[in-house]
């Protein structure tokens, strides 16, 4: 083990989880642009100080820039630059935040309120180190070698980077985040490190166990190999040695990739696994046997030591790793590979967010307060006049600028707003609401999907029973996915109507902020029997279910609600009334009858 | 500036790679839609094409790359230069075949071209200035997360890629010129789903996968990290199997007019893809083209079912008609239907 690295074996979680920010800290500092950079997920305070302890151990010379989500692309990537382009009537690039961090480091923070399509960007100059500009009449490239710090401050099962991002760094820290700064090591340390990193060597041993626990895991990423190769000579070279040893290893797949395993390996050693399965000819990817089969969940016992000598630090390796996996994940896997499913699976739901407007062609008129001046365009407008202008402007005696613009060139922008439908599913899976039902229900919402689909609507899910209301799924184009959760929805429990509609509340008011519309349809029954402190009684239950409908309507979001009884239900119609929602009583619809209902929703709103 | 890996060092991925080979022994098949996980080395397999083609001949000192062989489409400035000359003959130089990358992003005018506003201001003189789709006529434009282009640049490409021609109407400026190019997007269908109405505007769409192989993976991370550490030797060692690809390339170009496809393997073929239901004729001619260039690459003067089969899911697995909720993949769909029709065999 690297003694330069603080032990990430502690005897409690605290202690635990701060050897783990400081080891991840250590590792960025030395390995930098080769391993992409870190997802923190904590609030901003803690990433903070786990920013302030890196940069107290990075070169005092080295450029650290901060990038806000809400940055445009020109910002972000380079551009046009304005003043360059007036002074001189050319258009000039500019360069962003990318290209000026070159060699240093970038941190967005809120990184959850940035474009899908921008974030898959910045992943993409990641990957090439050159960020290219190819907007509003610039053409240019520019070098763009950076480390990443992503501060992501979603929701624990929501992640609020996109995929294409999170691909791209190799390290990410859950939770509490901060680090004891007296157990890192000193700058000068890091320095040399630094220096090293590029010179350590790694045995093929050393491949062979990364490319075991990426096999055995599930993790499909052949970056995050590579990125755990780098981080284990990071660490090598941190305790001044040539040569990765196995320590480094281990620390290094715990770090990189026990977050993102899909799976955990079958019980057996790994090498009887591959004998069982011959060898696979890449070309009929779809014919792949399901997953592992079968692994008892209760046995989450590693696997034997084998005395094979080669394969042995292949299954100390795996152990590491699935020491590693946060427990909930654990949890997981273990249920998933309970099931033979092929379903590739995800840690964590995407979230996306797609709705800057548009900009379409700009049009003539004169810049205010709310309609910005399109340079480019205007100097378009204006350059084909340019010799005539300065020739009038000879004859009346008038000095001849370089550039003419006169009141008819200016030209503005216009964006179209791409006004998304966000349909928002709470579907009571209680008790109350009987199997039968919400089988008809489910096959409603069937229905309804496939013409989200068609629409390009974002749909999510929240479930509610018991005394909670879970999303399901949080909003995404990704309709399979929304079936297969809604085909899986267990049932039984009380109906906690009103924490349901706070919850509803929180999603729509959210899809609003992200740019869309949203339009929440309730399938209830509308009994409610557990109130908001998770206590039952009908009286009180339906109190706080009318308070929430009350909010709700005050919120002025549009909804349905499918009344799902096998009679219409007063309950029902009297929260949906309180709510300003439709009411639909299910005995008389099908699919149709409530896509017309949701169609009137939006109109409504 | 990285170099790029090379094609040949690239470990498994061989759907995806024969997918780009045979679009450039046949560009006529259309696009190809790459779909797969994150890290599987969709790009990577993409960047190495510039390195691995073979040089073709253009018009010397064309803005557009002009092909200069008499069948060729020429710009209106070759036109115009070549009406000059006695002969209508125009200088040829050789030129790397372009690879251009569309980052998401970009904006419409240096997508299609637009008004060069130096020139404008300096001489007065109304230029078009060419955009992206100038600068990949007759080679590959690349988009990277297609799925989170903006739809009407999407719509555009596809419109061009089709036409072949790149027709500019705005600014003031009036300019058509040819713009034959194989779109390549890749994505990761997680993401959001694709428009069905992009998906099957692709001409081959292949899945990629990462093996669970471990040999396998260990050699992608050997190679890889030989690659980053000394990317020169890295590349030197691979130079003669690159060579190699490129001398089958040119071998199958030469071939691909010749190659013949019997009447009963066509029969199967048009049968598979009643079979499968896949929606108009669009299905059955990229089957056969791709076929066609898979024989070539092979050195056959025949097609045959074998080709076929191996071309059928990267030709038809996007065309099946789609229950959108369905995620029984349709690589498997397309497997039952070549076992009902072909056999097991």
């Amino acid at each position: 083990m690297a003694t330069a690295v603080p032990a990430m074996r502690s005897a409690d979680d605290v202690s635990a989880a701060r050897a783990r920010a400081a080891a991840a800290l250590c590792v960025l500092a030395v390995a930098g642009h080769r391993i992409g950079g870190i997802v923190l997920r904590d609030s901003s305070a803690g990433a903070q100080q786990w920013i302030t302890a890196l940069r107290a151990l990075l070169p005092s010379s080295m450029k650290v820039l901060r990038l806000p989500a809400s940055a445009t692309d020109d910002r972000i990537f380079g551009g046009l630059d304005l003043a360059a382009t007036i002074a001189t009537g050319i258009p000039v690039a500019e360069r962003g935040v990318v290209a000026d961090a070159h060699g240093g480091v970038v941190i967005i923070p809120l990184i959850e309120r940035m474009p899908v399509a921008t974030q898959a960007r910045i992943g993409g100059v990641l990957d090439s180190g050159v960020a290219q500009v190819l907007r509003d009449g610039v053409r240019a490239e520019f070098e763009a070698e950076f480390t990443l710090i992503v501060i992501d401050e979603s929701d624990e099962d929501v992640w609020g980077v996109a995929a294409a991002l999170r691909d791209r760094l190799a390290l990410v820290l859950d939770g509490d985040v901060r680090v004891d700064e007296s157990v890192l090591p000193d700058r000068d340390t890091i320095a040399t490190a630094r220096a090293r990193v590029g010179h350590v060597h790694a045995d093929d041993e050393v491949m062979q166990g990364i490319g075991s626990v990426c096999a055995g895991f599930g993790i499909a990423s052949d970056r995050a190999s590579r990125q755990a190769l780098w981080a284990a000579r990071a660490l090598a070279a941190l305790d001044d040695r040539h040569r990765v040893d196995e320590g480094d290893v281990s620390l290094a797949v715990q770090l990189v990739l026990a977050p993102r395993a899909t799976r955990v390996p079958p019980p057996e050693p790994l090498e009887q696994e591959q004998e069982l399965e011959p060898h696979q000819p890449q070309d009929q990817p779809e014919e792949r046997p399901p997953e592992p089969p079968s692994a008892d969940a209760s046995q989450s016992e590693p696997p034997p030591p084998s005395n094979d000598e080669s394969g042995a630090m292949e299954d100390r390796l795996v152990d590491a790793v699935t020491a590693a996996i946060p427990p909930e994940l654990l949890a997981t896997l273990l249920a998933r590979a309970q099931r033979p499913s092929q379903e590739s699976g995800k840690a964590g739901a995407e979230s996306e967010s797609w709705t800057r407007g548009r900009q379409v062609a700009a049009r003539r008129g004169r810049p205010d307060g709310v309609r910005r001046l399109h340079v480019l365009e205007t100097l378009r407008a204006a350059a084909p006049w340019q010799r005539a202008r300065a020739r009038a402007g000879e004859l009346r005696g008038v000095p001849v600028r370089s550039l003419i613009v006169e009141r008819d060139d200016f030209r503005v922008r216009r964006y179209v707003e791409r006004a998304g439908t966000s349909v928002i599913f709470v579907v009571d899976a209680s008790g109350s609401a009987a199997a039968q039902r919400l089988g008809e229900a489910k096959g409603a919402v069937e229905a309804l999907l496939v013409e989200s689909y068609a629409r390009r609507d974002r749909v999510s899910l929240i479930a509610f029973r018991g005394t909670t209301a879970d999303v399901m799924l949080p909003p995404t184009r990704a309709l399979a996915r929304a079936r297969k959760l809604l085909a899986s929805l267990p049932g039984g429990g009380g109906t906690p109507l009103a924490t349901a509609i706070d919850a509803a509340i929180s999603a729509g008011v959210s899809a609003r902020r992200a740019g869309t519309m949203p339009v929440v349809v309730f399938l209830t029954d509308g009994r409610a029997n557990v109130a908001r402190d998770g206590k039952g009684g009908r009286a009180e239950s339906m109190r706080d279910a009318l308070d929430a409908a009350a909010q709700f309507r005050s919120n002025k979001l549009s909804a349905v609600l499918i009344d799902t009884s096998p009679r219409p239900e007063p309950m029902a119609q009297r929260v949906a009334d309180a709510m300003g929602a439709r009411y639909v009583p299910l005995p008389v619809v099908d699919a149709r009858a409530i896509a017309g209902a949701i169609a009137l929703a939006k109109e409504v709103g | 500036m990285r170099v790029a890996f090379p094609f040949s060092a690239i470990v498994g991925q061989e759907q995806m790679k024969l997918a780009l080979l045979i679009a450039t022994v046949d560009p006529s098949v259309g696009g190809v839609l790459v779909l797969g996980d994150r890290g599987t080395g969709k790009s990577t397999v993409v960047r190495a094409l510039p390195a691995l083609l073979p040089s073709m001949k253009a018009v010397e000192g064309c803005r557009y790359g002009c092909d200069p062989s008499a069948n060729g489409s020429r710009c209106d400035e070759c036109l115009e230069r070549a009406s000059h000359t006695s002969k209508g003959k125009l200088p040829i130089t050789d030129k790397r075949v372009p690879v251009i990358d569309l980052p998401l992003g970009a904006t419409e005018d240096r997508v299609v071209g637009a008004l060069d506003i130096e020139k404008a201001l300096r001489n007065g003189e109304k230029a078009f200035e060419p955009g992206l789709l100038a600068r990949a006529h007759r080679g590959f434009l690349y988009v990277d997360e297609v799925n989170l282009l903006e739809d009407h640049l999407v719509d555009l490409l596809l419109d061009v890629a089709q036409t072949g021609e790149n027709v500019v109407e705005r600014d003031g400026v009036s300019v058509r010129h040819p713009a034959r190019f194989v779109l390549v997007g890749s994505g990761n269908p997680e993401e959001g789903d694709l428009r069905p109405q992009l998906l099957d505007r692709f001409g081959l769409s292949v899945e990629v996968r990462t093996s669970d192989d471990v040999a396998q993976r260990v050699e992608v991370i050997r190679r890889r990290d030989a690659y980053e550490r000394d990317s020169a030797a890295f590349l030197a060692t691979w130079d003669a199997a690159d060579a190699a690809v490129r001398t089958r390339i040119l071998a199958a170009r030469k071939r691909l007019p010749t190659v013949q496809v019997p009447d009963a393997v066509l029969q199967r073929a048009v049968q598979l893809c009643v079979e499968l239901g896949t929606d108009g004729v669009r299905g059955e001619l990229t089957l056969l083209r791709a076929a066609r260039a898979t024989a070539a690459l092979d050195g056959a003067k025949t097609v045959t079912d074998a080709h076929v089969t191996t071309v059928a899911p990267m030709a038809l697995r996007h065309r099946l008609r789609r229950n959108v909720l369905d995620e029984g993949g349709s690589g498997t769909r397309v497997a039952r239907g070549i076992t009902a029709i072909y056999g097991d065999g």
